[in-house]
Parts: structure tokens; sequence; C-alpha cells
């Protein structure tokens, strides 16, 4: 068989598998973080400080039966925690976590399958996420969660676009949407990364900011988790999904959260390059290393976030999308397209 | 416009400012008690399930069988019996037992004893499926305790 083949398939595996082990541990993190943050232990009883606590509740959660309420549209309802887990993990495959792998692929860059329009297709799957949850609210027949499908399908809508303005930005500045290129493009010092304006993208840290902010709504995350507003939709849009159901929705959301902060690291952290010089050995060299400290970060960033703000309305939520992040984005968009004109006539 | 540019820059300030509290706080010690396993010293005035007090120099109880506490008890949950002995002066206590599932932990009882020989207990941990678990023989616990 090809080696290129075992080597997707096994990249394949080990995604499901990062993904499923990263949404596990990152509720753990989540509980510990949250409760040293407010103070308290978090999760102990279950092992040494709590680790083995999401086995136990992903045993409790498999054990549990599935509930159909009546009156359901039952395909759909079973369609959407698929279309919320599915969609997430055909983004990993894409994204590439380093520049090489590991043993006998070590020819290989650390990705299971990298194509030229990479960017493109993580948008187009990310989207999907959005019919995960309008399906899920709509189908289980159940008030809350059909306002809670509409207000996420308004939030993804409004927050899609200045997240896509500024991906566009960076592709105009790298001339690419191939996700390793766009890495590679960053090299040279942590002054070349995007996040900076010395690669022609014009407001630098404040596009950061903004990407940042809509993968924070996208994902449907504190301190945008309208969707799920607890305190006024009980659950929102999975209300009525019990064991893996619930599950799947949960472990979604937790993949598109490292999706989200992988992208992010991608896009304008310079991936797996090294903020040192390459001169210096071993930590100077680019390696996956340095993209999931990248990356960790991020989510760190994200849990922070969560623990810190409380829920935004729906009012100042879409006010925050439309009256300043897409206006930003889009004079970034302008002003980038002129600086990518000016700076080769500089001799940048 | 002006006002525009500063509620960016004022939220965004409060935003982070926001973000170094809750990340200096997640340094700091917990100061929740992990209950079963840690447990608080209780305050000495905590309001328990009375029990007679034990004399130090005699090693028993001081009451005298006067039988204020049991008419003093709006619940009527004290039952004090004492007995007349050869070459004793006074009642000798026979029985003390209380029925704690209708105590209100007023305190009327102790208010009423004279020798102060009875007190609360400092006794929180009381759960039980049984409610006779919680008809005490006070004079029973007293000799346990010795």
């Amino acid at each position: 068989m090809d080696i290129n083949l075992v080597y997707m398939v096994l990249f394949l595996a080990g995604i499901i598998g990062f993904a499923a082990l990263n949404a596990a541990y990152l509720v753990w993190v989540e509980r510990k973080g949250a409760a040293r943050i407010q103070r308290r232990t978090g999760p102990s009883e279950v092992g040494f400080a709590g680790l083995l606590q999401p086995l136990a509740d992903g045993a409790k959660l498999m054990s549990k039966q599935i509930l159909f309420p009546d009156g359901i549209d039952k395909p759909l309802f079973m369609l959407a925690p698929m279309f919320a887990m599915i969609p997430a993990v055909m983004i990993l495959v894409t994204i590439p976590f380093g520049p090489v792998g590991f043993g006998p692929f070590a020819d290989f860059m650390l990705v299971a399958r990298e194509m030229n329009i990479g960017l493109l297709m993580i948008f187009a799957f990310a989207s999907v996420n959005v019919m995960a949850l309008l399906l899920g609210g709509w189908s289980s027949k159940n008030k809350y969660a059909v306002i809670s499908a509409a207000r996420a399908v308004s939030q993804d809508i409004a927050y899609e676009i200045p997240m896509i303005l500024i991906a566009i930005t960076i592709v105009m500045t790298t001339g690419s949407m191939h996700l390793s290129t766009i890495v590679e493009s960053q090299a040279g010092g942590f002054w070349n990364w995007n996040w900076l304006p010395l690669q022609g993208n014009l407001f630098g840290p404040v596009t950061f900011i903004i990407f940042f902010i809509c993968s924070l709504a996208e994902t449907n995350r504190a301190p945008f988790d309208l969707g799920e507003a607890e305190s006024e939709l009980i659950a929102g849009f999975h209300t009525e999904y019990s064991s893996m159901g619930f599950g799947l929705f949960f472990m979604g959301e937790y993949a598109n959260i490292v999706i989200g902060a992988a992208l992010t690291t991608i896009l304008f952290l310079g991936g797996w390059l090294s903020p040192l010089p390459a001169s210096i050995p071993f930590i100077g060299a680019p390696s996956v290393v340095w993209f999931l400290l990248k990356m960790y970060l991020l989510i760190w960033t994200v849990v922070l976030i969560r623990w810190t703000y409380p829920r935004v309305t729906l009012w100042s939520l879409l006010n925050l999308a439309w009256k300043i992040m897409i206006p930003f984005a889009l004079v970034n968009l302008l002003g980038s397209a002129a600086l990518i004109k000016i700076l080769p006539m500089l001799g940048l | 416009m002006a006002g525009y540019f500063k509620s960016i820059l004022t939220g965004t300030k409060s935003l982070v400012t926001g973000l170094k509290i809750t990340q200096a706080e997640f340094f700091r010690k917990p100061i929740t008690l992990q209950y079963p396993h840690e447990v608080l010293v209780m305050t000495p005035r905590y309001r328990g399930h009375i029990q007679l007090v034990k004399n130090p120099e005699t090693g028993t109880h001081q009451c005298i069988s006067c039988g204020l506490c049991q008419k003093g008890c709006p619940s009527g949950c004290i039952t004090v019996r004492g007995e007349k002995r050869e070459g004793v002066k006074g009642k000798v206590l026979v029985q003390y037992d209380l029925d704690f599932t209708t105590c209100s932990l007023c305190g009327q009882c102790i208010e009423n004893c004279k020798p102060g020989a009875i007190e609360f207990s400092l006794e929180y941990n009381l759960a039980s499926t049984r409610k006779e678990d919680f008809h005490y023989d006070l004079l029973a616990r007293l000799e346990e305790q010795k």
C-alpha cells in the first residue's frame, strides 16, 4: 500500500483521538480553572486531582438512555449532534500541526491531508456547525430550543463576516490559502508574524483580537453563549438531548475551541515557528511543541474569558459585530490592500 | 464619532482589567474545605442537641432530677425520672431521655437548670433514615463519654 495513504489513515485516527482527548480534558481544565478562579478546589475525588473525572463522565454519558420526546422530527433530531462533531473532525484533518512528523514518517508534515484551499475548506465546514445548532433546536420541538437556535444563527452569521474579512486580509498578504504556506510566510522572527503589521496586515493586533473574538462567538462560548443561556433557555438547543446526543454537542464545542485556537495560531502567531532566533539550538527551531504551546495558551485565554465576563445581551452582541468589528475589518482590508502596494515601493 | 472610539478604548481597558483579576485569583489558595476530608472546629456557641455536663471532679453528671427542664420544654421532648434511694440525699437520676425529632433548640431547659447540669453539644453530623436514632438516652451517652 502507498505509505502516503497509511500515514493519512493513521493520522486521521490520531486526530479523532486528539479531538476526543481534548474534549475530555479541556472539560477538566475548565472545571479546575473555574474552581481556582472562584477559589474552590474543583474535581478532586476521582483519581489524583480529579484526573479520571472526564472518563467517569464519559462512561456515565454513554450508559444513559437516549430519550426521544413526543412529536420531534426524529431523523433531524439524530442528525444534529453528528453535524456538530463531524465538521470539527473534518477541519482538524487539514490543520497542519508541525513541520515534521515522527518516526518512520519524518519526511511528512504533521498533517493528515493538506490542501491548497485549506482555509476555504475550514470556513466551509465551520459554517456547518451553525446548521447543527439550528437543526438541533428546530427538530426538538421545544420553544426554548427554537429561540436558542434562532439566536445562534443570527449570532453566527454576524460573526462569520468579520472573521472571513480578516482571513481574506491574511490571504491577500500571504497570497495563499494553503495553511503551511501561510505559516512559512511568517518565518524570520516573531516580528514577521501576522499579528504585527510588518507583513502588510495594517491593523495587525486589532485584527488578531477581532479574529479571536469571532472564533469565540463562532464556537458559542461565553460571553457569547446566548444559544445556551441556561438562566433563560434551560440548555438552549440541546435541552432535549440526553446521553451521547448531548455528549456529541459537548465534544463538538470543545473540538471547535481547539480549531479556533489552532487557526488563530496559524494565521496570526506563526504556527509552529519559534519566537526565538533560529541560531539557538533546539528551542529556536520550528516544532510542533511551539504550535501546541501557542494553541493551549489561546485555549487558556478562552477558559479565562468564560469565567471573567458575564453573558452579553443579543442586542450588544450584534452591536459589537455590526458596528465595531465589521467596519474595522473592512477598513483593515482596504488599508492592507493599499499597504501591500506601498510596501514593495519602499523596498520592504 | 469621538464617543465611538472612546467607548471601544474604555471597553477594551475594562475587559483587560477583568482578565487580570481572574488570572490573579487563579494563583491564590482555595478557601473552601473538602467537607468529609476536612472539617472545621465547631464554635463553642453552636447549638447542637442537649447533653449532660460531666463534672470533672466527680466524673458524673450534676443533675438533681428536679424536672424543671421537662416542665419548661415547650415541645415536651424531655423525659426525666429520678428516684429516692437509701442513704442518698435528694433524688438519683435514673432516666434522662431526649426526643430530638421535636426539639426546637430553644434552650429553655438550659435556662431553667439551676445546677447547670445540661448544655448544648457540638454535634452537627446528624443523619439517619430512622427517627428512632434521634431518641437519645443522655445518661447512657454520658457513660459512653467516660
